[in-house]
């Protein structure tokens, strides 16, 4: 559950930060393999990813989608799901925005945005909410099947943009058709960061308080504790799995339309590039809270974006920051099972 | 593997405490509680709930570290820092829910624990090892039998016998018998008496029955509010004086007088239910059944005979194969708003697993059936927390509810007091309706009294109850009509005047 008291939220705090020192550790003996100095490759991590106004922004544009498709996971796992569809919801989204988008040249642009908004949430919804539908009516895994609707959602963009949707003009690339110019979003105000930010800021605000406060969140804290007693209760467990499906999807669907208007214009295999996997990861850091996911996803946001400059300047190999990640997820994933081992953090002033 | 001595000669452990205090947060739940467990004795611990019984045995066993005071072993001072640690010195637990695994064999449970286990069993070996093991008890099972066909008596004795073929010697019991049945617990208490007796063992069993104190105990230890209120030998006290070590100069409540129901109206009806298991069998057959407004229909029968699917397929969480649920004559779909509608309100076995969420504070668990209604509602759909304290503040005080306050989670509750929690929050609203299983599991004394007065009252109210029991007390004291589940079947009824509790039991026991 949330950290509903102070102590919850200390221990998360603690346990987590606990698990990024150790990862790091363990990735300074990576580095140090490599013959060097893991201090200065820290440095260079932050200077990549905080240091400058510049590094700043490039940390916030990583940051956008992942606080989205973080969701994904988020959302279904609090009613007590393992959803790992982010990456095919996303792409999904994508797809939907673009085909949506290609026919609204004629709108004014705040039309045009929120349609395409609306069809790649919509898209994304649905993907996810089958899943929960399947699970729910007919007893199928949600984590085989998100994970296996993936390489559908893949297959299924490979297949438009090599054909149906495919813009042939493009020759560097294969890629679909794109959405009117009119139609792509700028950068937010004072920021040299898209519009992708604050829509995922948004969204992680709005869905903290509905899931904080207001009986649909306590009913899916409830299930998400213990399905038995939700049954006991009457709630209607098939709608509300059925609606955290789809407000997962409907997240990660609209990292796809931000995707396509803030930043590429059109479906192509640059839609695939990790996000889904990434948020798996920072939903799990963040406890499934979607206040703290906005957090989680800087910092991760920031690992991506000083990757590669690390990469290039102590010549690492190309997955070093893949592997980064990977070890911080490990780690989270094992600090899981320390909650409630410190005695500590069970002392509560009455 | 090197053979364990089944039974060394050495005389059992000795352990004593001494002025152990144990602290959760501000709460004090051991105070200074100094107790001799002496070598080969029975020894019982007692005290309502919320006393520190679990909380002083999981301090001996290391789940928890005392703040203060001393545990000593056969005379050695020793800090058990963990369960390993305390089974080093020969201490066993049996705890009151089953920890063996229903798919293996006997046997498979019994070697599971064992410590040095090699990666490949040789199990010719091993079996000639448990045979001998068994012929050196003074009970036995089949070793080839799967635990999952085991009744809840032989379930019991299974994980006594685990314990001592790991080689603990000093074996406490937290509630052993709340999951039997008397027969049951005469029988495996007497057998463990016979081996502290031939002084092979030592016991220590948390209770809350003084009858299988006075009748199988040497020694009594009895806690009130974390501090010792009293000890002795069995032999030396009375009745009487195990009642006012327990509560004090409280009262215990009188039963609630019965009153002539007035309105008949029926408003619960099962017809031709049929419920399926786990494991693909029928546990419910062809069940039908009414139950009218102010009247108790009790449904007898041991464990394991259909009683928790027919429950659980009432309370929505099981779907019936095939037959119908009628409430005031009309359909019983379990949704949420015909349980509110129509007054119906439940209380399954196991509560903290079956109808809580553990990681939610004590008020959110109370708020569990009201709190998408205002006044813990604004705005149609936003929820407000405070209160949702309120609401818990105030069942915690009404119902007695020994916690730390309404934000505490609720697994860090007595046993007993997360049964009261839940009785709270079902019995607290308008209840019309009242389903209820083994309502006075884990409730000490005045708690029992208490809330079978609760149940009375309601039914005097008018509200129409089914009372599903193991306990032939609770239901020969409460129901109105008496029906007995056997193998799924009802098959005996019989009125409240008419009862007889042999013919009763002969109906338990068998089909006849
Ligand atoms: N882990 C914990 N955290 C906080 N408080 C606890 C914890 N465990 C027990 N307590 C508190 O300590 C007190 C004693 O609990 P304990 O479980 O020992 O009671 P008990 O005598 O076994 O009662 P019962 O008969 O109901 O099982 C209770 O008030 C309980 O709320
Ligand atoms: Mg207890």
């Amino acid at each position: 559950m949330f950290g509903s008291t102070f102590n919850n939220g200390l221990e998360a705090v603690v346990i987590n930060a606990a698990a990024l020192i150790l990862t790091l550790a363990g990735f300074g003996v990576f580095v140090a393999l490599f013959g060097h100095n893991p201090l200065d490759v820290f440095y260079i991590l932050y200077l990549g990813a905080f240091a400058t106004q510049l590094s700043i922004e490039n940390t916030l544009t990583q940051s956008a989608p992942l606080m989205l498709t973080a969701l994904c996971t988020a959302i279904p796992a609090r009613a007590g799901l393992l959803v790992i569809g982010g990456e095919g919801a996303l792409v999904v989204g994508g797809v939907a925005t673009v085909l949506v988008g290609v026919h609204l040249g004629h709108l004014p642009p705040w039309a045009g945005v929120l349609i395409m908004g609306l069809a790649g949430s919509i898209a994304g919804g649905l993907w996810i909410g089958a899943a929960g539908a399947l699970r729910q009516y007919r007893g199928v895994n949600e984590t085989i099947a998100t994970l296996l609707m993936n390489y559908i959602a893949i297959a299924i963009m490979s297949h438009l943009v090599s054909g149906p949707i495919r813009d042939f003009d493009q020759v560097l690339k294969t890629s679909s058709w794109s959405i009117p110019e009119s139609l792509m979003v700028s950068t937010v105000p004072g920021l040299d960061v898209h519009w992708g930010l604050a829509v995922g800021v948004a969204t992680c605000v709005i869905l903290y308080v509905i899931m904080r406060q207001t009986t649909f969140g306590f009913g899916v804290d409830i299930l998400g504790g213990n399905p038995r007693a939700a049954q006991m209760a009457g709630l209607p467990i098939n709608r509300m799995v059925l609606v955290c499906c789809f407000i997962g999807g409907a997240g990660a669907g609209l990292a796809g339309t931000m995707e396509i208007i803030a930043v590429h214009g059109f479906a192509s295999e640059s839609l695939v590039v990790g996000f889904g996997y990434a948020g798996i990861l920072i939903a799990f850091l963040a406890r499934q809270n979607p206040a703290a996911i906005i957090i989680v996803a800087i910092l991760v946001g920031g690992i991506s974006a000083s990757g590669g400059l690390m990469q290039r300047r102590f010549d690492l190999p190309d997955a070093t920051a893949a592997v980064l990640q990977g070890m911080l997820f490990v780690m989270v994933l094992a600090s899981n099972t320390a909650y409630g081992r410190f005695k500590i953090f069970q002392l509560k002033a009455n | 593997m090197t053979e364990k001595p089944a039974m060394a000669t050495l005389p059992p452990p000795d352990v004593t405490v001494t002025d152990m205090t144990k602290r959760f947060g501000a709460l004090v739940a051991l105070d200074a509680v100094s107790v001799h467990f002496e070598s080969g004795t029975f020894h019982a611990l007692l005290g309502e709930n919320g006393a520190g019984k679990s909380t002083l045995v999981k301090c001996l066993m290391g789940y928890y570290q005392a703040d203060e005071g001393d545990i000593s072993v056969n005379g050695v001072t020793q800090h058990v820092t963990n369960p390993r640690h305390a089974h080093h010195l020969g201490l066993g637990m049996v705890y009151q829910h089953f920890t063996l695994v229903p798919s293996m064999t006997v046997a498979e449970n019994l070697v599971l624990g064992e410590e040095g286990l090699s990666s490949v069993i040789n199990w010719k070996e091993h079996l000639e090892i448990l045979e001998a093991f068994m012929q050196s008890m003074p009970f036995r099972l089949d070793l080839n039998r799967s635990v999952s066909n085991l009744a809840a008596g032989e379930k019991q004795k299974l994980e006594i016998l685990k314990q001592l073929h790991l080689g603990s010697r000093f074996l406490i019991l937290d509630e052993p018998t709340s999951v039997l049945t008397p027969d049951e617990a005469d029988q495996i208490l007497g057998l463990m008496r016979q081996l502290t007796d031939e002084n092979r063992i030592s016991v220590v069993m948390i209770t809350h029955k003084l009858r299988e104190v006075e009748a199988y105990a040497n020694e009594v230890t009895v806690l009130r509010h974390g501090r010792l209120a009293g000890q002795g030998y069995v032999k030396d006290l009375t009745h009487a004086d195990l009642i006012r070590m327990m509560i004090g100069n409280e009262k215990i409540s009188k039963p609630a007088v019965r009153t002539k129901a007035s309105r008949r109206e029926i408003a619960l009806e099962i017809r031709n239910l049929v419920v399926g298991n786990d494991k693909g069998l029928t546990a419910v057959s062809d069940a039908s059944l009414q139950v009218k407004e102010g009247e108790i229909v009790g449904i007898a029968g041991v464990s394991g005979n259909g009683q928790t699917e027919l429950v659980e397929a009432l309370s929505g969480q099981r779907d019936e194969e095939s037959g119908d649920i009628f409430v005031r004559g009309e359909k019983y779909g379990k949704t949420r708003s015909e349980m509110r509608d129509f007054g119906i309100n439940m209380l399954p076995e196991d509560p903290l697993n079956n109808s809580c969420v553990r990681e939610m504070s004590v008020a959110e668990n109370l708020a569990i059936r009201i709190f998408d209604q205002p006044p813990t509602t604004y705005a149609g759909c936003l929820i407000n927390r405070g209160a949702v304290r309120r609401h818990g503040r105030d069942l915690i005080e009404r119902f007695r509810i020994k916690t730390q306050g309404p934000d505490a989670r609720i697994e860090t509750l007595s046993g007993g007091n997360v049964q009261r929690t839940v009785l709270a929050r079902e019995l607290a609203g308008d209840v019309e309706v009242l389903i209820v299983q083994n309502p006075c599991f884990g409730l000490d004394l005045n708690a029992v009294a208490e809330i079978r007065n609760r149940i009375m009252e309601a039914r005097n109210g008018g509200a129409t109850i089914l009372l599903i029991s193991e306990d032939l007390d609770e239901i020969l004291e409460l129901a109105d009509r008496i029906i007995v589940m056997f193998e799924g079947h009802f098959v005996f009824e019989t009125s409240r005047d008419k009862a007889d509790v042999h013919e009763i039991g002969r109906h338990m026991a068998s089909h006849i």
